[in-house]
């Protein structure tokens, strides 16, 4: 005989008093409440504050300012910039800047990171001795110095535009930075584009299908020829029909510089190379914590199953790491894009440095640029842990936990 | 960072705390707190030779650390008694209206925007100056309109970071700016090649070469393609504060027209002849009417001479800069120094 379990009450009334009103009940959430005014007043009044005290001293305050003419040229601006352009304008190369040295530092920061993990994790003495050294050295030594290093010591002694080193007469290397051809459109530009995301969508999409008909069937279908064909045949045939997708320009050197080409200015260089093989280092032994933190009994479960060192790795390691590696990664990464702002020492056009240090010395409006550069930093963090959040989300499911 | 904090405190101080922001705005109050402290402080430069570096002892010398010497010396009868904090060109104006500084004296040119949004008051001018370029001798180059498609260093938070952009779009010349925090990274960067032309205003052309390691292979290009008024600033509301700062320019600017030196001031002072007596303060009190004693002018010119011999200590034929007076000459000798009179 069974006996039926007793339906608990109804949690959402309970449920909702705890949130809001915490432990004290519904007095909590007066509480709460009174403390949230508090809160509103104390923010009214330093912003009321600020703007009488202002208006006092005569300093100029508001964000009319963000549509006057910026008027300083800016040495690198992935968007269209010229000096007639806003502050508004200026802001916005500025935080494409900084958007572009971080994301690229945080790719070169984990791959670099978790190679460098790996090597010291390895059997082989030398490898793990390297790796470890590394770490120690780069983690050890300031990042300022570290960034004004690869800028005035590895990067400064290249030589000038005159003698730079040439590849073929096309790329050219010199203290101005990499000067490499620049691609331009042209009419079978559309047709080649359309023809590669055909190839790569059947590049991804046909190992799916063959690893499902693998579990399904249990027979297992060569792919990549086909794959391999597709990639080349289909773009390649839109070439012969529609004609050349693009054209190179080739740079030569016009005066004092350049002219034509794209370029890679040392500045960038520098600044990427310092924050991500700093950050690297720390990468490198949150990844090896993560990895060690796997007992070794699976590392020895996959070895009795025959698979190779890498393959344990790739497939039973790494992904129960990843659980305890994600959280002070994502740490990484938000320092690494709050320590790009160290780009004004070599004269980096970042957020920080053309908005808040430009701008800010031109207008002399301290107080909204300020605010609106922390905003966006914090934005930015914000929307990297969400991210990041995610991805842990998404592989905790993936685990099954 | 250092700016970030500074202009941080300053969001913080001018909301929170009222009696902070609003007492240095009323007339009297800088001075009576500079008189309680014991010492000014006075914002300069990173280290510019000639106008504000310290020595190798940490003692500030230079034609702008004598303008704040001369208002310690004005109010304390002691030139000793200021704190200099260096400033880089982007901190400096948050420093001032933020209180850190009582008097601003940092190769920094009096424009309309800064006077009028920034809450401050330019107090006179200790040096007329331009715009300028410098490039490597090596170049070849013998005026800046052969500059088309240049690399160009520039220090972030000048007026010069303006005036690049105007001279070469004015010329349809193309350019590359590479803005740095401070003078001597710009520099540092020049020297190494990166750019080929480094811009600032000619005297700190001239001071900056100094610092480079063969100072002669580098030329300062003819062409001065702007007007570069350096002087003092106080913040804007005490206007007694204000008068005290920019009578003590004036003052030295007098001197010299009269004559006064460090080593006769005593002497000139017991002369009898009417103007010497006002200005010097045997007569009448001029002195008072500012809120410091009547001998104010004896004290600044003992203390640190008077313009001329300033300018010629510091920037001049005496230093090791060299710079001709050219505008800086007074009015009555082919430049345009000028002083209302102190009556």
């Amino acid at each position: 005989m069974s006996i039926a379990p007793r339906r608990p009450p109804a949690q959402w009334g309970i449920r909702l008093r705890r949130m809001l009103g915490g432990r004290s009940g519904w007095g909590g959430l007066l509480l709460q409440l009174l403390f949230l005014v508090a809160l509103i007043w104390v923010g009214y009044e330093i912003v009321d504050n600020a703007r009488g005290n202002l208006a006092n001293q005569r300093i100029a305050s508001g964000f009319t300012f963000m549509s006057h003419t910026a008027g300083f040229g800016v040495s690198q601006a992935l968007i269209p910039y010229s000096e007639a352009d806003s502050y508004t304008r200026v802001f916005l190369v500025g935080l494409v800047n900084t958007l572009a040295v971080s994301v690229v530092g945080i790719v070169f920061a984990t791959i670099l990171g978790f190679v460098i993990a790996l090597c010291r994790l390895s059997p082989n003495w030398l490898i793990a001795r390297i790796g470890g050294a590394y770490v120690e050295v780069v983690r050890n030594l300031p990042l300022l110095f570290q960034i004004l290093f690869w800028y005035l010591a590895v990067l400064g002694t290249l030589p000038n535009p005159r003698q730079s080193v040439s590849l073929f007469d096309t790329f050219f290397l010199s203290i101005r930075g990499i000067v490499v051809p620049r691609p331009i459109g042209e009419a079978g530009l559309g047709a080649f584009l359309l023809a590669l995301a055909i190839a790569a969508a059947v590049a991804i999409l046909l190992p799916i299908y063959a690893r499902r008909r693998l579990y399904r069937t249990g027979r297992r279908l060569r792919v990549w020829p086909v794959v391999l064909a597709t990639l080349i045949v289909l773009p390649t045939l839109a070439m012969a029909i529609f004609g050349r997708p693009v054209s190179f320009e080739i740079p030569e050197l016009k005066g004092f510089n350049f002219a034509g080409g794209a370029r890679l200015p040392p500045e960038f260089v520098a600044l990427t190379l310092a924050l991500s093989t700093y950050t690297a280092a720390f990468i490198a032994e949150i990844v090896r914590a993560g990895i060690q933190s796997v007992p070794k009994g699976q590392m020895e479960a996959g070895a009795s199953l025959g698979l190779s060192h890498g393959t344990t790795l790739r497939l039973i390691v790494i992904p129960q790491a990843l659980r305890v590696i994600l959280p002070p990664l994502t740490n990484q990464y938000l320092n690494l894009t709050k320590n790009s702002s160290l780009a004004v020492a070599i004269g980096y056009p970042d957020l920080f440095s053309v908005f808040a240090g430009t701008t800010l010395s031109q207008t002399g409006q301290a107080i909204e640029i300020i605010a609106i550069t922390m905003g966006v930093y914090l934005l930015l963090s914000l929307i990297t842990s969400a991210l990041m959040s995610f991805y842990a989300w998404r592989l905790g499911r993936s685990m099954g936990t | 960072m250092k700016p970030a904090i500074v202009a941080f405190t300053f969001a913080v101080a001018a909301g929170l705390s009222q009696a902070a922001m609003a007492q240095p705005t009323k007339p009297g109050v800088t001075l009576e707190r500079v008189q309680k402290e014991g010492v000014i402080s006075c914002g300069v430069s990173q280290g510019l030779p000639g106008f504000s570096t310290p020595d190798d002892k940490g003692n500030w010398t230079g034609l702008d650390v004598d303008v704040c010497r001369a208002v310690a010396a004005a109010i304390f009868n002691d030139p000793t008694k200021v704190k200099f904090v260096p400033l880089s060109a982007k901190d400096r104006f948050t420093a001032l209206q933020s209180g850190e500084i009582d008097l601003l004296s940092r190769n920094t040119t009096w424009t309309l925007s800064r006077d009028t949004s920034l809450g401050v008051n330019f107090a006179g001018v200790t040096y007329y100056d331009g715009q300028g370029f410098m490039v490597k001798k090596s170049l070849k180059v013998n005026s800046a309109l052969e500059l088309n498609s240049a690399s160009i260093c520039v220090q972030t938070g000048t007026t010069n970071e303006q005036n690049v952009a105007d001279y070469f779009k004015g010329n349809n010349m193309k350019y590359e700016v590479i803005a740095f925090g401070t003078a001597d990274e710009s520099l540092k960067a020049y020297e190494s090649g990166r750019c080929d032309v480094f811009t600032s205003d000619v005297s700190q052309l001239y001071a900056l070469r100094l610092k480079l390691a063969t100072p002669a292979d580098h030329v300062v290009l003819p062409e001065v393609v702007s007007k570069e008024p350096l002087g003092p600033l106080v913040r804007h509301g005490d206007d007694q504060w204000f008068d005290i700062v920019k009578w003590t320019l004036f003052a030295t600017i007098n001197a010299e027209d009269l004559g006064i030196t460090q080593k006769n001031v005593e002497d000139q002072a017991k002369l009898d002849k009417p103007e010497l007596k006002r200005v010097l303060g045997t007569d009448g009190n001029l002195g008072e009417q500012l809120g410091l004693s009547n001998d104010w002018v004896v004290r600044i010119v003992k203390a640190v001479g008077n313009y001329g011999e300033m300018f010629d200590r510091n920037v001049g034929a005496g230093s090791k800069l060299g710079i001709a007076r050219g505008l800086n000459q007074l009015w009555n000798k082919g430049g345009i120094q000028f002083a209302p009179p102190i009556r």
